[in-house]
């Protein structure tokens, strides 16, 4: 009974089944979309974060410099100093070539000893550290009688360049602007990772899957081996089996690597042993970054606690802390999402329910003699507020299933239409160390940085110079948002269709049960 | 239960004329309804409304009763008394063993659903069902099989001549059919009384009079108590006895 009697309502109002349904079905679905998209923006950001610090990585620990007093040489920046009787002239033209290798903006802030503080921390599963550098070639020529007019020897010095270093990834490198009376100079930079080449679980290698050749493996230890980004590689024409020069020295490239998140490339455009990359550089036993594993996940916070407690002067994120940190238009997403996209399905949804309740109280008033009759030939109160129950119930679900058509049709638009999001992993001020990280990915994804690009008038290198501390240094991956469909997302359309569903049956319920059976013997109604 | 009344209604009358006099509760099984003193007031916005004034009634079992007069007088509470719909304010009522006027909601319902049949002035049939689940609604409450339900019901439309329309919506059928789908509706559970509020009100003379057949031929097959209210004299004249109500008093005709 209880079933035909549900059928023949709903079917024979079938007006009401449908307002009710569809007022449901899109409020779910909307629900559904938000949900969704929201999953695909975290998923973005997550990869984004992945291709700077890796995977696995709970938490990483930089610290800021302090900055270069401005004006100062040496002060960081990358000067390049080229002597009246250096370079190859002929004819009247001057050729000048120099390379260098630096430790970028943030500096060597710990020594190995405090990889081993950290290490010793307990709740620390596994650390190492790396030493984020920066390859520079300056190449140029200068005209024999343009050599004292402009830009008199090339000395730039990186302290001008005070935090005008806004970067943004996918340009191309504007060096060389030829305001310089016909000097032509060439500024090519790119970005070097000392890794421990015995420990990739931990850090930024552990990000990346192996394109060709090996990865670097504890016997590289010493060695001049290096590893590239793969398309770094390619728009370096670079390849396994080929060389590169770093500081002069030539490296072997072993192997190219791939970001395993596909739409962003590693955290560096080379990565070579971190003891040789120490040397090269200059900075024995020291590091720029340290990447932890907690030894348990819901202890992230509490190790991070120890970690600031055992290193004061260092900064220590989290990945919730670094998620923050990731700007550009999918942040932009991120809070639209938090924003507008759960306001308006709360609105939304409470409309939904609206419409439901009320459509099922104005029912169970059209029926009020209806009740009464059932009522007068014995049908219990219990029977009657199932029945509406059951019958909003079922109007509910009606609108959870087509809430979940219309949430896969907005989810399969969204995936059609694919669109691209960009992200940028930065650290503004504080995390200066990460900056340098994430300002490797950035070169890796497709361009050279153009920061300030060609203000420092003489030879239009960029701004960025080392002074730059704090500057926003952004690793920008462009990812093309992919919204998952998921399992729970099928739980939420039941479980509001379901509520809604009970909400709108118990009230109408409870109408139906204060209905005297004596309305039955009215005769007008 | 008597199976001819007609016949024995001689002895029907005076038994009844005694019972009016002195009523005692719990008389014996002769009485389906014993009423003591039976006072219902409506609280209506303004003015307290004695729908019944002190109504002592009873009505023996198998009797087939007509309730008469003027609009107001309170024929209709007296019906939802008789049927279990309401409480009095004041006063018993009683049906067989049951003390009506002392029942929670939840058994009222129960009796509602095992021993009263009621059959309404504008048919009150569920418009979303066919004919035949109107039927099978007097049987759910009932714990009755599926299948029971269905040959009980079918046999019950087929008693009123409605073997052909099982499957019509109340829509698709005349008022005289639709009140013989609310009569199968009413007798499907053989029940002890049957309560019709102006069965004919809403007819023309001709399906009245075979309305008014119809149940009277039930009445006599099956021995049930009848209380019909009613305008129409024509209707009242077949009835073994007359009550009439004004302004809550009750009186024989
Ligand atoms: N629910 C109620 N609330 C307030 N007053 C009521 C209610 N039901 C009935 N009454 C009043 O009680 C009195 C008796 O009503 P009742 O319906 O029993 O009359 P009736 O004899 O059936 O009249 P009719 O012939 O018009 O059907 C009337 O004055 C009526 O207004
Ligand atoms: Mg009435």
């Amino acid at each position: 009974m209880f079933g035909t009697y549900l059928r023949r309502e709903l079917i024979n109002r079938r007006r009401q089944t449908i307002i009710i349904a569809i007022g449901m079905g899109l409020a779910i679905g909307l629900v559904i979309l938000v949900n969704s998209f929201s999953a695909g923006v975290q998923n973005a950001q997550a990869s984004v974060l992945q291709s700077v610090y890796g995977v696995g990585t709970d938490i990483t620990i930089s610290q800021a410099a302090t900055p270069p007093t401005a004006g100062a040489a040496g002060g960081g920046g990358q000067g390049f100093n080229f002597g009246a009787g250096q370079g190859a002239t002929s004819g009247g033209t001057t050729n000048l070539s120099q390379s260098r290798l630096t430790a970028t903006r943030t500096q060597t802030v710990f020594a190995d000893s405090q990889l081993a503080t950290v290490k010793a921390t307990s709740g620390v599963a596994a650390a190492t550290g790396t030493l984020s550098l920066e390859n520079t070639t300056f190449s140029g020529q200068i005209p024999g009688q343009a050599a004292g007019g402009t830009g008199g020897t090339g000395n730039r010095q990186g302290g001008t360049g005070t935090g005008t270093g806004t970067g943004t990834g996918g340009g191309s490198a504007t060096g060389g602007a030829d305001g310089a009376g016909g000097s032509a100079f060439n500024l090519d930079r790119f970005t070097v990772l000392g890794i421990d080449p015995a420990g990739d679980s931990v850090g930024p290698l552990s990000a990346v899957s192996l394109a060709t050749g090996r990865l670097l493996t504890a016997a590289d230890k010493g060695t001049d081996n290096a590893v590239l980004d793969s398309s770094y590689a390619t728009s370096a024409s670079l390849a396994t089996g080929g060389t590169i020069a770093i500081a002069g020295t030539t490296f072997t490239i072993v192997g190219t690597v791939d970001s395993t998140s596909t739409d962003s490339a590693t955290a560096s455009n080379v990565y070579i042993p971190l003891d040789v990359a120490q040397t090269l550089s200059s900075n024995p036993g020291m590091l720029s970054n340290m990447y932890v594993t907690a030894a348990s996940s819901s202890q992230v916070d509490q190790l991070a606690a120890n970690l600031k407690t055992a290193l004061p002067a260092a900064t220590v994120d989290t990945q919730a802390d670094l998620a923050n940190t990731v700007s550009g238009s999918l942040s932009t997403a991120s809070s639209l999402v938090a924003n507008l996209g759960l306001w308006l399905s709360i609105l939304v949804l409470a409309a939904a329910f609206l419409i439901a309740i009320l459509f099922t109280i104005s029912g169970v008033t059209r029926r009020t003699r209806e009740f009464g009759t059932l009522k007068a030939i014995g049908w219990s109160n219990n029977r009657i507020v199932g029945q509406v129950a059951g019958e909003s119930i079922v109007q509910g679900l009606i609108g959870g299933v087509l809430g979940i058509v219309i949430g896969v049709i907005g989810i399969i638009v969204i995936n059609v239409i694919s669109p691209t999001l960009s992200g940028s992993a930065s650290t503004t001020g504080t995390g200066a160390g990460v900056a340098g990280a994430a300002r490797r990915a950035a070169g890796a994804a497709g361009g050279a940085i153009t920061g300030g690009g060609g203000e420092g008038g003489g030879f239009g290198q960029r701004g960025a110079g080392g002074g730059g501390f704090g500057a926003a240094a952004q690793a920008t991956t462009n990812i093309a948002l992919h919204a998952p469909f998921t399992i729970e997302v099928v739980l939420i359309a039941v479980g509001l269709a379901v509520l809604g569903g009970l909400l709108a049956g118990a009230i109408g319920g409870w109408r139906a049960a204060r209905l005297r059976p004596a309305e039955a013997l009215r005769s007008v109604g | 239960m008597p199976s001819e009344p007609v016949s024995e209604s001689d002895v029907v009358m005076s038994q009844e004329q005694a019972i009016l006099n002195s009523p005692t509760p719990g008389q014996g099984a002769t009485n389906v309804y014993e009423l003591v003193n039976v006072t219902k007031t409506y609280n209506a916005t303004k003015r307290k409304v004695t729908a019944l004034d002190n109504v002592t009634l009873s009505i023996p079992n198998g009797q087939m009763v007509a309730i008469q007069g003027p609009t107001g007088g309170g024929k209709s509470t007296l019906l939802q008394m008789l049927g279990a719909l309401d409480r009095p304010t004041s006063g018993d009522v009683s049906l067989g063993s049951s003390l009506l006027s002392k029942l929670g909601d939840h058994k009222l319902a129960e009796i509602r659903a095992k021993e009263i049949g009621f059959v309404f002035q504008s048919f009150n049939l569920i418009p979303t069902l066919t004919a035949l689940e109107n039927v099978e609604t007097a049987l759910a409450p009932l714990h009755v099989s599926g299948a029971e339900r269905r040959d009980r019901s079918q046999a019950a439309l087929e008693s009123v001549g409605l073997a052909d329309r099982y499957t019509h919506l109340p829509a698709e059928l005349s008022g005289g059919q639709q009140q013989r789908v609310a009569i199968a509706r009413a007798l499907v559970k053989s029940p002890d009384v049957l309560l019709a509020d102006e069965p004919t009100g809403a007819l023309d003379e001709g399906t009245r009079d075979e309305i008014m057949d119809l149940l009277e031929g039930f009445w006599r097959e099956q021995g049930l108590t009848l209380v019909i209210v009613t305008h129409d004299s024509a209707v009242a004249r077949r009835a073994e006895r007359r009550l009439h109500i004004k302004a809550g008093k009750v009186r024989d005709a």
